[in-house]
């Protein structure tokens, strides 16, 4: 058997990293009051995407697994939105996360028993071919789906009614909204540091390590890699959710597998290593992505030279290569 | 009658340049372990810089130039995986497959905006070719004449490529390479030329499936990522790696197709993807894959 992968991270107890995180929970929420609307809405953007990313990168950084469609989960968060506004003309935030929820975890329960069973190239083409199921779906049933169209997806109201989007969008969107996301990301965030520090996140990374010996030790591999990729679609699922009612309009375009490239992109941007590298990848991505697209109708190109010339040199990403130098700073002075 | 030879040559004509598509990545990943998400993007350059010759730089010619030029593509797709396969994929063989696909879907995104950036965001169309060539009559119905074309090469590319793989040195040389690179390497096999020429051949290929079926479309941008995704199916299908694979899947992915759009045209692509998940479980090497 092979040696296994380098780079296990360095043990951070709970307690460091909660007071890592607080003062970057405080920034947070400080960015309204300080900020331009535009600022926060668009940061608010990066921090759902982070919140998908974090959902991927349970697969790929702490199971091994690299999925090619995680945009489908995405898209049955967000089309599960959608479509209780058009059929059930709900518009309560916690009902479309419930909704959303419930949603892909049926359709990630179904997806998973197919996908565990395979590794490597083939699980990624594997989830690639069935996000495009759903892709084609939502594509093709324009009657159902508004196909290209889309469907529109009015403002929500948010903790049981207590706030409506009455009034100025922009104000609603920059700050009870905000707000809104905020909370949820730092729940997913908690709740993602649970799971990866449990026994349970534990023998997904042994599995990741060594497939043989995790089983050699009792680890049951594919009952695992299932909850796993439930965990992880749920996350993504619940991403889409919270993204919708901020993009008002949902396409099929976000379950095309070119946006599940995107999630890859952004992981490994930040660095699949680490626990916080999917964070700052997904929201350093939407700043990048922003500016390119507003910068050069190239941004495509841009893009793809960015990301090429990361796997090039920079395969840590952004977190394992700040690390990398800190520590060297630090092993200096 | 009419209507099912119609139909079966449509079938044809659409698993002719699948298996272009299909067979150039299959071969790639069979003799290199390397999934090129870009495949597609050097399909759609083919058929650009096809559609640019016939189209634009010989508009006012007569057909013998234009079929001279129809290879154009194909050759250009040829020459720019010569050129990428050192400079970008080289440095990935010994790293893990997920950098390896992250590569080159960074690839992708270079190459879609490298094709709008040199034709510009419109349709390119080669139509004069299509056109010039009439239609023929099959029973009571009729049927474009280039189609027949097009089939003829997508056959004569699947008997070239089998005579060249198990017919000729280099075959022998490409297939001990794809069974085991070290060993073909202790022989004195020079694996870094192999792999160009693999790779290069693959392009070649995919650049060939652009340029023959550009008279019959147009080239548009983001036509590279629509074909890989049926070329995924094709070889998913197949067997990733395996020619035969290529040729069996693209014939079922072809006939589904043209079944699908005329009678389930909603869930045309679905039935497909379903068809290709249904295949990974019951045989996950693929019809004709090694396990």
């Amino acid at each position: 058997m092979s040696v296994a992968p380098p780079g296990p991270r360095p043990a951070v107890s709970s307690a460091r990293a909660l007071r890592m995180a607080a003062p970057i929970a405080v920034a947070l929420a400080l960015v309204p009051l300080v900020l331009p609307p535009y600022s926060s809405i668009l940061l608010a953007y990066g921090l759902v995407m982070a919140i998908g990313a974090l959902g991927f990168n349970l697969l790929l950084g702490y199971t091994g697994l690299l999925s090619f469609g995680h945009s489908a989960y995405f898209g049955v968060g967000a089309y599960a939105v959608a479509l209780m506004v058009k059929y059930l003309k709900v518009t309560s935030m916690e009902l479309f996360l419930v909704g959303a929820i419930v949603a892909s975890i049926m359709i990630t329960a179904l997806f998973g028993v197919v996908c565990v069973r395979y590794t490597t190239i083939f699980f990624g083409i594997l989830t690639l071919a069935l996000s495009q199921v759903l892709w084609s779906l939502a594509f093709k049933f324009f009657w159902v789906t508004g196909g290209t169209d889309g469907l529109r997806v009015p403002t929500p109201s948010l903790f049981g009614g207590l706030v409506t989007g009455a009034g100025d969008k922009i104000t609603f969107m920059s700050h009870a909204y905000y707000y809104y996301v905020l909370i949820m990301f730092c729940l997913c965030v908690a709740l993602m540091w649970v799971i990866v520090n449990s026994p349970f996140g534990m023998a997904l990374q042994a599995i990741r390590d060594n497939e043989t010996r995790a089983r050699f030790v009792g680890v049951r591999i594919w009952p695992y890699r299932w909850v796993a990729f439930l965990v992880s679609g749920v996350f993504t699922g619940l991403a889409g959710a919270l993204w919708v009612p901020l993009n008002g309009l949902t396409t099929p375009d976000i379950m095309h597998w070119t946006f599940s490239g995107e999630i890859v992109f952004m992981t490994v941007l930040g660095g699949f290593r680490s626990f916080a590298g999917p964070i700052v990848g997904a929201v350093v991505f939407n700043y990048l992505k922003t500016y390119a697209v507003g910068y050069t109708v190239y941004w495509q190109l841009l893009l793809g030279v960015v990301l090429v010339a990361l796997v090039l040199s920079l395969p840590t990403g952004i977190v394992g290569t700040a690390g990398r130098l800190l520590a060297r700073f630090q092993g200096r002075s | 009658m009419d209507v099912v030879l119609i139909h079966v040559l449509n079938s044809l004509l659409y698993a002719s340049v699948l298996f272009l598509i299909a067979g150039g990545l299959s071969l790639i990943y069979g003799v290199m372990r390397i999934v090129n998400l870009a495949h597609g993007n050097l399909y759609a350059f083919g058929a650009f810089v096809t559609a640019w010759a016939v189209g634009i730089v010989a508009a006012g010619a007569s057909v013998p130039v234009w079929l001279a030029l129809l290879p154009a593509g194909a050759l250009a797709a040829a020459i720019l995986g010569a050129i990428l396969e050192p400079t970008l994929l080289r440095p990935f063989y010994k790293r893990a497959e997920e950098y390896q696909l992250l590569c080159t879907f960074g690839l992708l995104m270079i190459l879609e905006d490298v094709l709008r950036f040199i034709w510009g965001p419109y349709p390119l169309s080669a139509s004069a070719l299509f056109e010039s060539f009439g239609s023929l009559s099959v029973g009571e119905s009729i049927y474009p004449t280039y189609n027949f074309l097009v089939i003829g090469v997508g056959a004569a590319a699947a008997i070239f490529l089998w005579a060249f793989i198990y017919r000729t040195k280099f075959g022998v040389v490409l297939r001990a390479t794809s069974q085991n690179m070290r060993m073909a390497s202790a022989l004195g096999v020079n694996v870094n030329r192999v792999y160009v020429e693999a790779f290069t051949l693959g392009c070649f290929m995919a650049g060939l499936g652009g340029a023959i079926i550009v008279p019959s479309q147009s080239a548009v941008l983001g036509m590279g990522v629509d074909a890989l995704v049926l070329a995924f199916i094709v070889v998913v299908i197949g067997g990733l790696g395996s020619l035969e694979g290529a040729l069996v899947g693209a014939l079922i992915v072809g006939i589904v197709r043209e079944v699908g759009i005329t009678w389930f045209a909603e869930i045309e692509l679905a039935v497909l993807y379903l068809i290709a998940a249904l295949v990974l479980l019951v045989r996950p090497a693929g019809l004709f894959g090694r396990p």
